[in-house]
C-alpha cells in the first residue's frame, strides 16, 4: 500500500519534470534560434530562411559589426553609460526619499507617502508627459531624454526601500550614531546604506534592467539616430529597412543584413544573459515584491 | 523655541526627500495637470495653458471614429483573456515547479522560465521575426519544406490574436509562476500529510487544498489585472507586429493609438483625448478594484 503511494508520488514528480523540460525548451527555443541565426551563412539564411540546423555557418555578421565598431560601439557605450548613471542617480533619489518616509513621527509623513503613492494610481499618459518634457524642459535631442522620463525613480522602488529601512534595520543603530555626533546624512550613508545591500541590489537590478531595455524614450525624444543606444538601433533597423545601408560605405549589396540583424540583437541581450543567472534570486525577489506589494 | 528645535530635527529629512519630490513633480504631477490639453486646440506656440479651449470637440472626433471602438475592444479583450490565462498557466507551472525537490533543478527551471521576462520588446520582435518573416522565417521555411505555400504573417490580421497571446504568455509565464510559487511555498505541509493519510488523490489535493489556499493570490492577480484593463503593453502591440497598419484590426490598442496619433500623424487633439480617456478610466478601475481587493483581503490591497 505504502509502496503504491510512493510510486504514485513518483509518477507526478516525473510528469512535473517532463512538463518543465518541455516548457523550458519552448521558452528557450527563440533565443537559440536567434543565436544560431546570427552565426548562419548569409546566403543560406536568405535561401532557406532562419533555421535551427543551418546549412552553413559563418562569422560574417559579427565581422560586419566589428567593422562598424564606431557606430555599434557608440550605441553600446551610450546604453551602458545611461544605465549606470540612471541606476546610481535613481537609487540615490529613491533611497533618500524612502529613508525620510521610514522615520517615525515625521511631521507631514503621511502626506508625503500619499504624494508618492498617488503616482501609482493616476498618470498623465504619453501625450502630456511628452509635451511637458519637450515644451517645458526642452529635453528633445539631448541625452537627458534617455535618463529622465519615467525610468529614474518610481513609487514601487521607493516603497520597497522604505519597508526595508523600516522593518529590517534596527532603529537604535541610527540613534547610537547620532549620539556620537553623526549628521542625518552621515548616518544614512555610513550606517543605513551599508546595512541595506540586499534591497539596494534588488532595486538596482530592476532599475538597471529597465534602463538597459528601454527604447521608448529614445523613440519619443531622440530624432538624431547617432544618439541612439543599442535598443534604439535595433528599433531603427525595424522601422527602416535601409538603416544598415547607410553604414556600408558604398558596398550596400554585400551587407549580410539578414544575419546582422540577429547578431545585433544577440549583442543587445548578451549582458542580460550573462548577468542574470548569477542574480536570479534578486531578480525574482524584486519582480514579485514590486508586483505583490506596491 | 520648541518649534525651532523640531525644525532642526526634521529639516535634514525634508532636504533628503527633496530631490525625489521634485522629480515626481516634474515626471508625474506636471503631466497630470497637462491632461487638460485634451480640451484645447493645442498649438505648440500657445503652450499648454494658452491654447484655445474647445470643450469636448476632441472627444467628439475620437469617439465618432471607427478606431475608438477597435482600440477599446482590443485593449479590454486581450486583457480579459490574458488575466484568465495568467492565473491558469501560472498556477499550473507553479504546481509542477513546487513538486521538484532538488534545489539545482528547481533553480534551473526557474531561471529559464523567467528569462523571457527580462528581454526588451524590441528584441522580442526580432525573435518573433525569426519565426514569422515571410521570406526567411522558420515557420514558412518548414511549410515550404513540406511543399506548402508560405504565409504572409505580417499582412493577415486574423493570425495576430493567437500570435500576440503566444508572445505575451511566452514573456510573462515566468512572472506569474513566481508569484504563485511564492504563495504555494507558504502552504503548510500538514494539510497534504493529512490528505495523504486519508488517501486523497493528487488531483483532489490540488482542487481541495491548493486552489482554496491560493485564493487570496488569485484574487490579487485578477484584481491587479482588472485595475489595469484599459492599459496595454505598448511594446508588445507596437514592436512585435512591426507597426504594420494592415494588422490594426487585431493589434491596435489605446496605447498604440495614442502613440501613432501623437508621433506619426501629429494629431495632438485625437491623441490627447485618447490619453485623457485612458488615464481617467484607469484611475477609476484601479480605485474600484483596489476597493474590491481590500474587501477580499486587507493585507493585499495596494493602499
Amino acid at each position: 500500500m505504502k509502496r503504491m503511494k510512493r510510486r504514485k508520488k513518483n509518477r507526478f514528480l516525473v510528469l512535473s519534470h517532463v512538463v518543465l523540460i518541455f516548457l523550458s525548451i519552448c521558452l528557450a527555443a527563440p533565443f537559440l534560434l536567434l543565436i544560431i541565426s546570427s552565426f548562419t551563412e548569409e546566403s543560406m539564411a536568405v535561401k532557406y530562411g532562419y533555421s535551427f540546423f543551418p546549412k552553413g555557418w559563418s562569422l560574417d555578421a559579427y565581422r560586419y559589426i566589428m567593422g562598424n565598431l564606431p557606430l555599434f560601439g557608440k550605441a553600446y557605450l551610450i546604453t551602458i553609460l545611461v544605465t549606470v548613471t540612471g541606476v546610481i542617480a535613481g537609487l540615490l533619489i529613491a533611497s533618500l526619499m524612502a529613508y525620510t518616509l521610514s522615520r517615525k513621527g515625521l511631521p507631514g509623513g503621511r502626506l508625503l507617502m500619499y504624494y508618492v503613492i498617488f503616482t501609482m494610481l493616476f498618470n498623465g499618459g504619453l501625450v502630456a508627459t511628452y509635451i511637458n518634457y519637450v515644451q517645458v524642459f526642452h529635453i528633445k535631442n539631448t541625452y537627458l531624454a534617455l535618463l529622465a522620463p519615467n525610468l529614474l525613480c518610481n513609487a514601487f522602488s521607493i516603497v520597497m526601500l522604505k519597508n526595508y529601512f523600516q522593518f529590517s534595520i534596527p532603529g537604535d543603530l541610527g540613534e547610537a550614531a547620532q549620539i556620537d555626533g553623526a549628521s542625518e546624512l552621515g548616518i544614512f550613508f555610513k550606517v543605513v546604506l551599508p546595512l541595506s545591500k540586499p534591497i539596494l541590489a534588488t532595486v538596482a537590478l530592476i532599475v538597471g534592467l529597465a534602463y538597459w531595455n528601454d527604447w521608448q524614450n529614445g523613440l519619443y525624444y531622440l530624432d538624431d539616430t547617432a544618439m541612439h543606444g543599442i535598443q534604439n538601433v535595433l528599433n531603427d533597423m525595424n522601422s527602416n529597412a535601409k538603416y544598415l545601408m547607410q553604414f556600408a560605405g558604398g558596398r550596400g549589396a554585400s551587407i549580410p543584413t539578414t544575419t546582422v540583424r540577429m547578431a545585433i540583437a544577440v549583442v543587445g541581450i548578451l549582458p542580460v544573459l550573462v548577468v542574470y543567472p548569477f542574480f536570479q534570486e534578486y531578480f525574482a525577489k524584486g519582480i514579485t515584491a514590486g508586483a505583490v506589494k506596491g | 523655541m520648541k518649534r525651532k528645535k523640531r525644525l532642526r530635527k526634521w529639516l535634514p529629512f525634508y532636504l533628503m526627500a527633496l530631490p525625489c519630490v521634485v522629480y515626481l513633480f516634474i515626471n508625474n504631477y506636471m503631466p497630470m495637470a497637462g491632461l487638460q490639453i485634451a480640451f484645447r486646440d493645442y498649438k505648440a506656440s500657445d503652450g499648454i495653458w494658452n491654447s484655445r479651449f474647445i470643450g469636448l470637440k476632441n472627444f467628439e472626433y475620437l469617439f465618432t471614429s471607427k478606431e475608438a471602438w477597435i482600440m477599446t475592444r482590443n485593449t479590454i479583450g486581450y486583457n480579459l483573456f490574458w488575466i484568465v490565462l495568467n492565473v491558469v498557466l501560472g498556477i499550473a507551472v507553479a504546481l509542477f515547479l513546487n513538486e521538484v525537490r532538488k534545489k539545482s533543478s528547481k533553480k534551473f527551471y526557474q531561471t529559464v522560465i523567467l528569462l523571457p521576462y527580462l528581454i526588451s520588446m524590441v528584441v522580442v520582435s526580432y525573435l518573433a521575426y525569426a519565426f514569422l518573416s515571410e521570406q526567411t522565417g522558420l515557420i514558412n521555411g518548414v511549410l515550404r519544406a513540406f511543399g506548402k505555400e508560405g504565409i504572409a504573417w505580417y499582412q493577415k490580421a486574423g493570425y495576430w490574436p493567437v500570435i500576440l497571446t503566444i508572445v505575451y504568455e511566452w514573456k510573462n509565464i515566468g512572472f506569474n509562476t513566481i508569484i504563485f510559487l511564492a504563495s504555494l511555498v507558504g502552504i503548510g505541509k500538514e494539510y497534504y500529510e493529512a490528505a495523504d493519510l486519508d488517501g486523497a488523490s493528487k488531483w483532489k489535493q490540488i482542487t481541495r487544498i491548493t486552489i482554496p489556499m491560493l485564493l487570496p493570490t488569485i484574487i490579487m492577480v485578477v484584481t491587479l489585472g482588472m485595475g489595469n484593463i484599459f492599459r496595454s503593453d505598448f511594446g508588445l502591440f507596437y514592436q512585435v507586429p512591426k507597426n504594420q497598419g494592415l494588422l490594426n484590426e487585431a493589434t491596435s490598442t489605446i496605447d498604440t493609438f495614442v502613440f501613432r496619433a501623437l508621433m506619426q500623424t501629429g494629431d495632438i487633439g485625437m491623441s490627447s483625448a485618447a490619453a485623457f480617456y485612458q488615464s481617467v478610466i484607469c484611475f477609476i478601475t484601479i480605485l474600484v478594484f483596489n476597493g474590491i481587493m481590500r474587501r477580499a483581503s486587507r493585507e493585499n490591497a495596494m493602499f
